[in-house]
């Protein structure tokens, strides 16, 4: 019993991209943290550490060289994928992904998105959807749902007053230039299983010089949402993937 | 000497820029500096370097950063107000501390103006459109050979002191044709392996990750940073003022005059001698870091000053600044693509009571 004891295997442990000292600044209940847990094990199994750039965009995705034992560079608030297009094009045998929200890869950074999806930059993007500016108090975004409550939407989302929902996933997907593009979550052990396996492809992809690949998450703001995070995870499955539907959208 | 070729301006600065090791060249049209792309993205294939026709002037510039970031030398060109979409990003370029080039042709403004030639971009470029205390280096030609020179020396002073450069040519600069010798200018490379982002490596070449990041949040780091980049920038105060001295020894007026505009005052101060009136010209190369010393110096021997630009007389304001002693100063303006003609000088000068000539 005690020979069984004293042998030790370990099954959990930091990925090495993560570094020693993170201190992880987000709420609790944010998808941001397992999200990024999640890039940093899939850069691991596939020993891209040593020539991977990362680029940090603007929101609750901002400080990436806090957390990751990885070159970063910063953007202004949507332009991430050119940055990423300019470190690329510059260092072809680089790997380079973007992280983003929904504020700055759908919003205010549509545009850039959707053109290098067209390009066809071989390069791959993480997009965090909360539906809503999280760092900045929990504002609507493109992204939020109808009848969503933010705090520029405190009668809910009303598209007469606001639109329609923006779903960047399928506007990437309609560009020739991109080569994969998914709709994940993280608000089950399943979507997370499921959600790491596309942020693989999407960098595995990208090792192949395939071209563009688009993964966004669906992750929980609780704060923003004024929601517990249980609720919040229940949010996510029972009301955004009726806008924002779960899939693949695009493998080629 | 090399022989002279007669070429319109914005070809001999793609020229340059290309002979200045250029890597990725990433913009969008504006007129009138449309050449310099047209160039680009027939040469830069051909020496299987990148171009990109950029989604816009927001995506060219930070395409720019991306490309500096990794020790590569990338630039972008516009003109006024799309070079006014970019002042976000030369801020960030700035507070990063990422090196990067700018050439900015002027048009007539403001707003969408016209697409004749002006000056009307002085702030712009040496003020700033973006947020906080950053400094761009900005360096006015006044010849296509000077452009030629300077383009060469912006890809230089950007890596050097890991910050923008612009190289400020008004629309003339751009459009016209006159004999350029393309000279290649060797101002020596600058090594910037020691902060280029390229992966952090493994196993015994393992490095700490770096970051280039215009966020500073948490601590003093702001603080810090802010007091680092004014200590860069008094030394590049101190060390690349360059300027024009022009028939100064003598001189109880002083024009100052930068760009295609002092060659035309130029040609009004040979007139204005060979009628006996004590006249010269201190041209600023550097808009930034504006030559303060030598017109301090020469505010204390003339008479007057007479600013001469083809904008609202912007420059006038760091004449200004530099003068200590009471001295007189008048601005000879033309506004929104009106040409100053040497003849406008001349009578200038006379109006300004210089008895005595003609």
């Amino acid at each position: 019993m005690s020979e069984l004891c004293n042998q030790e295997k370990t099954v959990f442990s930091r990925p090495k991209t993560i570094k020693e000292d993170y201190d992880y600044t987000f709420c609790a209940g944010c998808g941001h943290g397992v999200v990024l847990r999640l890039v940093a094990e899939c850069i691991d199994e596939l020993n891209l550490q040593k020539d991977t750039i990362a680029v940090a965009s603007v929101g609750c995705s901002i400080c990436l060289e806090k957390y990751y034992d990885l070159d970063v560079v910063g953007s202004s608030h949507g332009r991430a994928p050119c940055v990423a297009t300019g470190v690329k094009r510059a260092k072809p045998n680089k790997i380079v992904f973007t992280y983003q929200g929904d504020g700055d890869a759908a919003t205010i950074g549509m545009n850039e998105t959707i053109h290098t999806a067209c390009r066809g930059e071989n390069l791959t993007t993480i997009c965090i959807n909360n539906t809503n500016f999280g760092m900045t108090g929990g504002q609507a975004s493109a992204t939020s749902i109808i009848g969503q409550k933010t705090a520029t939407t405190p009668l809910g989302r009303d598209p007469k007053l606001f639109g329609y929902p923006l779903k960047i996933a399928e506007m990437v997907a309609m560009c020739e230039g991109s080569c994969y593009v998914a709709r994940c979550g993280v608000f089950n052990p399943k979507s997370i299983i499921q959600t790491k396996a596309a942020i693989k492809k999407a960098f595995e992809n990208q090792i192949a010089k395939k071209g563009f690949s688009f993964v966004e998450v669906l992750c929980a703001c609780p704060t923003g949402w004024k929601m517990s995070p249980v609720e919040s995870m229940k949010f996510i499955e029972n009301e955004i993937t009726k806008t924002h539907k779960l899939g693949v959208f695009k493998d080629t | 000497m090399a022989e002279k070729v007669l070429m319109k301006g914005n070809i001999a600065i793609a020229k340059a820029a290309i002979d200045a090791g250029l890597d990725c060249y990433f913009a969008y049209p504006i007129t009138p500096q449309n050449e310099i792309g047209e160039f680009m993205s027939k040469t830069m294939p051909e020496l299987n370097k990148t171009y990109i026709n950029a989604e816009s002037e927001l995506a060219a510039i930070n395409m720019v950063i991306g490309a500096c970031s990794t020790g590569k030398k990338a630039m972008t060109s516009s003109s006024s107000c799309a070079i006014a979409l970019m002042q976000e990003a030369i801020s960030a370029m700035a507070t990063a501390e990422i090196p990067g080039v700018i050439i900015s042709v002027m048009r007539s403004g403001p707003g969408l103006g016209h697409i004749i030639a002006s000056q009307g971009d002085y702030f712009q470029a040496t003020k700033g459109g973006g947020n906080g205390d950053y400094h761009t280096i900005v360096l006015a030609p006044s010849t296509i050979d000077e452009a030629v020179e300077f383009t060469h020396r912006v890809f230089y002073l950007s890596r050097k002191y890991k910050n923008p450069a612009m190289l400020l040519a008004d629309g003339f600069l751009g459009q016209m044709m006159e004999p350029v010798e393309l000279k290649k200018y060797d101002f020596g490379e600058v090594d910037s392996s020691d902060w280029e982002l390229d992966g952090v490596g493994e196993n015994e070449n393992k490095r700490p990750p770096r970051k280039l990041v215009s966020l500073h949040m948490g601590g003093d780091d702001l603080i810090v940073l802010n007091n680092k980049l004014q200590k860069k920038y008094k030394e590049i105060e101190e060390k690349e003022v360059l300027y024009e001295e022009f028939m100064m020894n003598d001189a109880e007026i002083m024009i100052t005059a930068f760009g295609t505009v002092a060659r035309v005052a130029k040609s009004a101060i040979l007139t204005l001698r060979q009628n006996g009136v004590k006249i010269g010209m201190i041209r600023p190369i550097t808009l930034w870091p504006f030559p303060s010393e030598v017109v301090k110096k020469y505010s204390k021997q003339v008479k007057s000053i007479l600013d001469v630009e083809m904008n609202e007389g912007q420059m006038a304001l760091d004449v200004k600044a530099s003068v200590e002693t009471p001295v007189k100063i008048e601005i000879l303006s033309k506004l929104g693509g009106d040409v100053i003609r040497a003849r406008d000088i001349v009578n200038k000068v006379m109006e300004m009571n210089y008895v005595g000539i003609m």
